[in-house]
């Protein structure tokens, strides 16, 4: 009977031999796939069983960690102050997932990420908790502040570039929420995520990179750079032929300025955007024609998708208006939309002579160590328009604060441009209109800083509503925030 | 066909140096859970170790007087595998007191393995000779058959989740499957050492196979129903593909003719197609396997194949460490049935396949034992205890690694389940005594005959 007894040896052995080739296979060549499939709960409890690494604002972390010891959850997010930086750090929530830079930074924050694995391995050799990096922004935290505290309570957005390097200096965006309200797993949490879901403002919409306005008057700065581009007109200063009324090419329908009373009939560039004249700007946009408009916006960054990280969406001019159609679309109506940070990206192309840098919200990601991984070298995403044509649209922003509709930006001691605009929006345009005002500042040392504001239904009755009124100011003091020590 | 006896050392020696390292190492084990998790030593770590010491020596010492030429790795690959079994059941534990699902297990489960152990050292004492159990061929297979039987005529309850292999009795549960193993083998042992000339030599041949009589067919033929009436009334596959297996293997062994197994591999194809169409627990059971992860697209059925692979690939080559990984995902077997995936989360790969490698080695034990074995009863008793074993192993770990449809059955050794810890205990005793007739020197009575 030995014989058969070898042969049942070599079959047990075979049994044995199929369970480890199969387990070989699970767990060797299967295994980062199923470790990383989506109905595997261990990597959602991974992101919190240990600190995650925080979100810096000028040397101090807007975000951290706390531990809460749960079964599935070790560590808890928590947010320094939550509505404040949002629309920057999004959320990170145990039940709900992530989002922005909570969510694109994750493998870095969670210590996840391929260029962290040295050092994870030296701590585990160590014995060291393991941690997360730290996401450094470029965040202003004064600027931020003097944005948030400048809305209020109104809706809006405001965002401020560094014109030279494409930093973004503030990035706030109002109603804000706390992300801290549903960071865990518990009934508060699902009852404030609904809630904040079902809330009719919107707050947890980001209104500075996600939405899309009119921009109204402030489009009239992309207007004129196509003008000076394609050498229609070579100074500010230059009479155009309007009549006042405008009739629309094609149309019988006047378009109108916001008062008769102002000097728009024949006036130059720079009186035409001092008082915002519709007539002006129109007449240039239709004169020009749909495909050089469109040229000149794109080249500023409409129709292209931006990348922050946190994606804006993109910012809208249109291809096949009709003559009348781009004539409003050439003074920000019509169905030209942008959101604030591309407005943002025109003023800072304009202070930037005419070279316009990829906005960025990442300055550096270092370990927890504070090794430095990577950093953000500035990138340039074009020259929007020549620098001699930069130079005409400075002066006649300079003027339009000066002398215009922007005064309420004048910063003593400053050079400050700016660009007012009251969109006009809704079926029939009998919605509130929209408050913009985009600016530029340079101060001492060659800082300088550009801002866009929007403000949404800022007031209960449309004539308290305006660019200059409502917009201005907190621009200004976003401004006097990132140029003052 | 036999051995002859050399002046074999009796290595009791040698399996007390094992034994203590087969202690050791679940104690440390028990002392990396306790820092993983608590960041402490254990509080039970002393207590543990040294009951678990304690009954490792007891046994030691009761073959140093009972068996003392007996194999000296059996003892302490199942103590081994026993304590390490009990570390992963007090680590699962623990995650299940955070689950809100406090269940002494672990508690139970060392209660269980020293309730083997005294059975274990009840076998050692009182069976003199294997060969005793010979006389009891057709008694035995009487009470297997009655045991098998039973599950279908107790009430089954929700927690058996389709199977009926328990026999509920109050708070006390009882598998009689893990018994009926070894009781069966008895039977299958004794019936075909008497029948194994009939069953080879008279036969006709047809298209080149050798058909044996219908009255020595008459057995093999009733011992395959009875595997598909258990597999049908009691939605056991495990135990009908065991029982089936180790009948054919056995009959292999006993008459060394390869066309059994032919016949053998015939007939479990053409069971398992009849079953496999007809019967939605099995159907339900080979969905799971071929898409392990259907149950998280809310297609119904368990998602717990899909939950052991996930915790076996997040384990990887090295293992999340033990205490470390998150097997409580796979839900309340992860103690049970699915053991080996818990293991395979938290020791990796590397873990698995060193746990593989002791249950190797228990077989290969046996099979060597039945090699070495004088008398014909005593050999094919233990190529059917060690291949029982292998194919229980198989069915298993196969199941949770997704190799083969899952079926039910419990971990020899490590799984939870009192059952199946206490049978499996009498079965190494009983391995272990054909081995010390098998290796004792010559003073043993000549062979029994071969007839």
């Amino acid at each position: 009977m030995n014989k058969p007894i070898r042969r049942v040896s070599i079959f047990c052995l075979v049994l044995i031999l199929a369970l480890m080739v199969r387990t070989n296979w699970v767990q060797g060549v299967q295994a980062d796939s199923l470790a990383s499939n989506t109905h595997n709960d261990r990597n959602k409890y991974d992101r919190y069983a240990y600190p995650r690494g925080n979100i810096i604002v000028d040397g101090e972390r807007v975000t951290s960690s706390d531990f809460v010891d749960g079964l599935r959850y070790k560590y808890k997010r928590s947010w320094v102050n939550g509505p404040l930086y949002a629309p920057v750090t999004g959320y990170s929530s145990q039940s709900f997932g992530s989002s922005q830079l909570e969510s694109l930074e994750d493998g870095f924050l969670a210590g996840t990420d391929d260029r962290l694995f040295f050092r994870n391995t030296l701590d585990m050799l160590t014995g060291k908790e393991k941690q997360g990096g730290d996401v450094v922004t470029t965040i202003n935290a004064k600027a931020q502040k003097a944005a948030f505290e400048g809305l209020g309570n109104k809706k809006g957005a405001v965002v401020a570039l560094d014109p030279a390097t494409g930093a973004i200096l503030a990035l706030v965006s109002t109603p804000s929420y706390d992300p801290g309200t549903f960071a865990g797993g518990g009934d508060a949490d699902t009852k404030a995520w609904t809630d904040l879901n079902a809330d009719a403002n919107k707050p947890m919409l980001n209104r500075a990179l996600r939405e899309t306005y009119p921009p109204g008057s402030t489009f009239k700065l992309v207007t004129a750079a196509a003008a000076f581009e394609n050498n229609v007109f070579q100074n500010i200063d230059d009479k155009t032929e309007t009549p006042d009324p405008y009739t629309l090419p094609g149309t019988t329908t006047e378009l109108k300025n916001e008062s008769a009373n102002e000097p728009c009939e024949g006036a130059t560039l720079k009186v035409g955007m001092d008082f915002s004249c519709n007539t002006v700007y129109g007449k240039i946009g239709a004169d020009l024609g749909r495909d050089k408009m469109r040229e000149q916006a794109e080249k500023f960054g409409f129709n292209t998708t931006v990348d922050t990280p946190i994606r804006a969406v993109q910012s809208f001019y249109p291809k096949g208006s009709s003559p009348d159609g781009t004539a409003l679309d050439a003074i920000g109506q019509h169905d030209t939309r942008a959101t604030p940070l591309q407005m943002a990206m025109v003023a800072s192309a304009i202070a930037n002579n005419g070279s316009l840098m990829q906005p960025y919200l990442v300055a550096q990601e270092r370990s927890a160590n504070l090794t430095t991984i990577s950093q953000h070298s500035a990138k340039q995403l074009g020259q929007a328009i020549s620098p001699a044509t930069a130079q005409k649209l400075q002066d006649m922003m300079v003027s339009v604060v000066q002398n215009g509709t922007g005064k309420n930006a004048q910063i003593p001691g400053t050079t400050v441009g700016g660009k007012t605009g009251t969109a006009q929006h809704g079926e029939g345009n009998n919605g509130l209109p929209f408050a913009w005002f985009v600016s530029y500042a340079k101060g001492a040392d060659n800082k300088s800083v550009a801002v866009a504001v929007v403000v949404e239904d800022g007031s209960n009755n449309r004539d308290g509503i305006s660019g200059g009124r409502l917009a201005a100011p907190i621009a200004k003091a976003v401004m006097q925030a990132t140029l003052t020590k | 066909m036999t051995i002859t006896p050399q002046g074999t050392p009796n290595r009791r020696n040698t399996e007390l140096a094992l034994l203590a390292f087969a202690v050791l190492l679940p104690v440390l084990a028990y002392a990396n859970v306790g820092l993983a998790i608590d960041g402490s030593l254990p509080a039970g770590m002393l207590g543990y170790g040294l009951g678990m010491g304690a009954l490792a020596l007891v046994a030691h010492l009761v073959m140093r007087r009972w068996a003392p030429y007996a194999d000296p790795l059996l003892l302490p690959l199942a103590t081994l595998l026993n304590g390490l079994g009990v570390v992963m059941i007090w680590r699962l534990d623990k995650a299940g007191k955070l689950l809100a699902k406090n269940y002494p297990a672990a508690a139970n489960q060392l209660m269980w393995s020293a309730l083997g152990i005294a059975f274990f050292i009840v076998v050692m004492v009182f069976l003199k000779d294997h060969r005793v159990l010979q006389r009891y061929t057709y008694i035995s297979m009487a009470v297997a058959l009655v045991l098998l039987a039973a599950p279908a005529f107790f009430p089954s309850r929700d927690a058996d989740f389709g199977a009926k292999i328990w026999i509920h009795l109050g708070p006390l549960s009882f598998q009689p499957g893990e018994f009926a193993k070894i009781i069966l083998t008895v039977f299958f042992a004794g019936y075909l050492m008497v029948k194994r000339d009939a069953l080879a030599l008279a036969s006709r041949r047809f298209m080149g196979l050798y058909l044996p009589r219908g009255r020595d067919l008459g057995p093999i033929i009733a011992i395959w129903l009875v595997s598909l009436l258990i597999l049908i009334f009691e939605n056991d596959l495990g135990s009908s593909f065991l029982f089936f297996g180790l009948f054919v293997v056995m009959l292999y062994v006993a008459t060394e003719r390869t066309s059994w197994i032919i016949f053998g591999l015939l007939m479990s194809v053409g069971g398992a197609v009849v079953v496999g169409s007809t019967a939605s627990h099995v159907k339900t059971r080979i969905d799971a396997w071929l898409d392990p992860m259907a149950a998280f697209s809310g297609k119904g059925g368990s998602d717990q194949i899909g939950q052991s692979l996930m915790a076996m690939g997040s384990g990887g080559v090295t293992g999340s460490g033990l205490g470390q990984g998150r097997s409580w995902l796979i839900g309340f077997a992860a103690k049970s049935d699915f053991i080996i995936g818990s293991f395979g989360e938290e020791l990796g790969l590397t873990g698995l396949m060193a746990i593989f490698m002791v249950y190797a080695l228990i077989v290969q034990r046996g099979l060597r034992t039945a090699i070495a074995a004088r008398d014909p009863f005593g050999k094919l008793f233990a190529v059917g205890l060690s291949s029982a074993l292998a194919l229980q192993v198989f069915v298993v770990a196969g199941g949770v690694t997704g190799l083969i449809p899952l079926t039910g059955m419990t971990m020899p050794f490590m799984a939870q389940g009192g059952s199946s810890v206490v049978a499996n205990w009498a079965l190494i005793a009983i391995l272990l005594k054909i081995s010390d007739s098998a290796r004792r020197p010559g003073v043993e009575p000549a062979p029994a005959s071969e007839t």
